[in-house]
């Protein structure tokens, strides 16, 4: 721990308390809106850290992680619908399952040298076979979705994720920060190292001894585990959920921009994304509604152009470029 | 001495190719071997078989007493072979040390020691300097050496180093001669290496191997070997006499 701190230089622990700071008083001064807004920033940060982890590092594509915020949304949900099992314990389930799944679709792809653009399609069948699955299940509420009623008896459950934006924004808080510590961390340690390696040339990663199989399956059995987290989390927060929703690609490829725009295989890259896209979407959905733009798609063109642009502009992202701006790299 | 590398009647065929034909050597604990030959002579193939990238079609190989023909290449590196590419593949965003650390990690599991073993095998393959660089970055002769620091790291008791000299300067390989020489004397490490660079061979190895379509031609001392008639006619050709 001390280490990694000890590796951002002077500059950027000031920013980085600084914002942290300002993000913890924050919710004193912003109204409903702005938190919503935050907490959606939150969410993306925190998936994006998860999917930047088995992309960004492990070097490995997948275009379905929504099947694993999916799973594990539902699952928690299902357990607090039926039974009245709260989501902290729920969340072990939701992880447990969404990891399985990520199991075997590691497993099938790596062990059957599935790989690139191939791998990325296996990813979406799945989810896409998952979310076909749901639309057709009743107990699951089928097409017609899942609702957690929000009885107000129990708005102050917050052991139960019962309980207003204050709770979503520093729970928020704490899951982005921490994939981000996560994601430093494990960066910095020997399976780290492999990732990269096998990022950059699996054959010669192998011929240097690197389990390269075992390093992509726990690469990918910490992404899914992250990813279901975040499904819990938004489940509980929107208090619904739909297998169109939460299963299309739609999904996944929301997950996947904040890393991809931010920089990716850079830990503040997921959090830089969110925070420049999140708002812009949110704005764009504002404006839309009010002057009845609000077609289908609209916003996915949107995304469409904002990941043009900056790519065209920073292929490595923002993160990378505005690090440099900010005089925030370490000298060796 | 005993065999650190035993080869026994191995054979690779690509589709009609036999690239390697029924190839038997052996190569003693603390020497250094030479395998040389005209292209496509099999010799890269014979790597890759060893190195576990593909698996022979017949015969076997054994290391330090045990079998490892058809092992995985991260197994058999586990097992001690280390391994460079002709065809350099350095890791190109990661920086020069961050490469050898990959390789010092397979028996350090904690980053801080990979990274003390790193820097000294940086320091000993003259790359000290370079180790900010990214890989990418870097120049022929400073990849090819790159190539050997992160196999090095490993800490192999074989070393298959492929044509690790060829396009350098003349300069440029009287040091890794002088590198790989103090490594084998030190060490004790084994090296089998494919040159076409003859003064690095005669300058190394206690042995060479003679290849030409998958099949050895001649196999002996240095000095032997470069005055049979069949190496002069299929390889060296006559300017090796003068
Ligand atoms: N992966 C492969 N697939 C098909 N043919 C190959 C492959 N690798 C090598 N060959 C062929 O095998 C023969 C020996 O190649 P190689 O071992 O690279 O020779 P050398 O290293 O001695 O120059 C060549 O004819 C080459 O074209
Ligand atoms: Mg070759």
């Amino acid at each position: 721990m001390s280490d990694m701190w000890a590796a951002i230089p002077p500059r950027g622990r000031i920013v980085l308390a600084m914002l942290l700071a300002l993000l913890l008083v924050a919710p004193a001064v912003l109204d409903r809106y702005l938190m919503s807004v935050l907490i959606l920033i939150f969410y993306f940060a925190f998936v994006g850290q998860a999917w930047n982890i088995m992309m960004g590092y492990a070097g490995q594509l997948s275009l379905g992680h929504a099947l694993y915020a999916g799973l594990g949304g539902y699952v928690a949900a299902l357990l607090w619908f039926y039974f009245g099992i709260g989501p902290w314990i729920g969340v072990f389930a939701g992880v447990a399952v969404a990891a399985a799944f990520g199991a075997v679709i590691g497993w099938l792809g790596f062990r059957f040298g599935i790989q690139g653009v191939y791998f990325a399609l296996l990813t979406i069948a799945f989810a896409e076979f998952t979310r076909i699955a749901f639309d057709n299940m009743a107990f699951t509420g089928g097409p017609s979705g899942l609702f957690l009623l929000y009885d107000e008896h129990r708005a102050g459950e917050w052991w139960n994720l019962r309980g207003g934006p204050m709770l979503f924004y520093y729970l928020g808080l704490i899951l982005a920060a921490g994939g981000a510590l996560l994601t430093a961390w494990l960066s910095r340690s020997r399976l780290g190292y492999q990732w990269l390696a096998v990022r950059e040339d699996q054959e010669a990663a192998l011929s240097l001894g690197v389990g390269a199989f075992r390093a992509k399956m726990i690469a990918v059995l910490i992404s899914a585990s992250m990813t279901a987290i975040g499904g819990v989390f938004l489940a509980f927060y929107n208090n619904s959920l739909f297998p169109s929703q939460a299963f299309e690609i739609g999904r996944s490829i929301e997950i996947i921009l904040a890393p991809v725009i931010g920089g990716l295989g850079t830990i503040f890259g997921p959090i830089i994304g969110a925070f420049i896209l999140t708002p812009l979407g949110e704005t764009l959905i504002a404006l839309t509604a009010k002057f009845g733009l609000d077609l289908p798609g609209t916003k996915a063109v949107f995304y469409g152009l904002t990941l043009m642009i900056i790519i065209t502009l920073r292929p490595d992202g923002v993160w990378p470029w505005l690090k440099r701006l900010l005089g925030l790299e370490l000298k060796p | 001495m005993t065999a650190l590398l035993k080869v026994d009647g191995i054979s690779k065929r690509f589709r009609g190719l036999v690239a390697v034909d029924r190839l038997s050597f052996e190569v003693p604990q603390g020497s250094i071997f030479a395998v040389i030959g005209p292209n496509g002579a099999g010799k890269t193939t014979l790597f890759n078989m060893i190195a576990g990238v593909f698996a022979p079609d017949g015969g076997t190989i054994s290391f330090a007493g045990e079998r490892i023909d058809g092992l995985t290449p991260d197994k058999v590196c586990q097992r001690g072979i280390g391994r460079t590419y002709q065809i350099v593949r350095p890791f190109p965003a990661l920086s020069v040390e961050d490469n050898v650390i990959v390789g010092a990690l397979l028996h350090r599991p904690r980053v801080a020691d990979a990274r003390i073993h790193a820097l000294d095998v940086l320091r000993r393959l003259d790359l000290f300097g370079k180790r900010a660089q990214r890989a990418s970055s870097l120049t022929l002769p400073d990849r090819k050496r790159l190539e050997v620091a992160r196999a090095l790291a490993t800490d192999p008791k074989l070393l298959l180093l492929d044509e690790v000299m060829a396009g350098l300067r003349p300069t440029e390989t009287d040091r890794i001669v002088s590198i790989l020489r103090d490594l084998n004397r030190d060490t004790g490490l084994t090296i089998l290496l494919i040159e076409h660079v003859m003064r690095a061979v005669m300058a190394l190895a206690g042995q060479i191997l003679v290849l030409n379509h998958g099949k050895p031609i001649a196999q002996g001392v240095p000095r032997e070997v470069v005055q049979d008639r069949a190496v002069i006619d299929s390889y060296l050709g006559a300017e090796a006499l003068s």
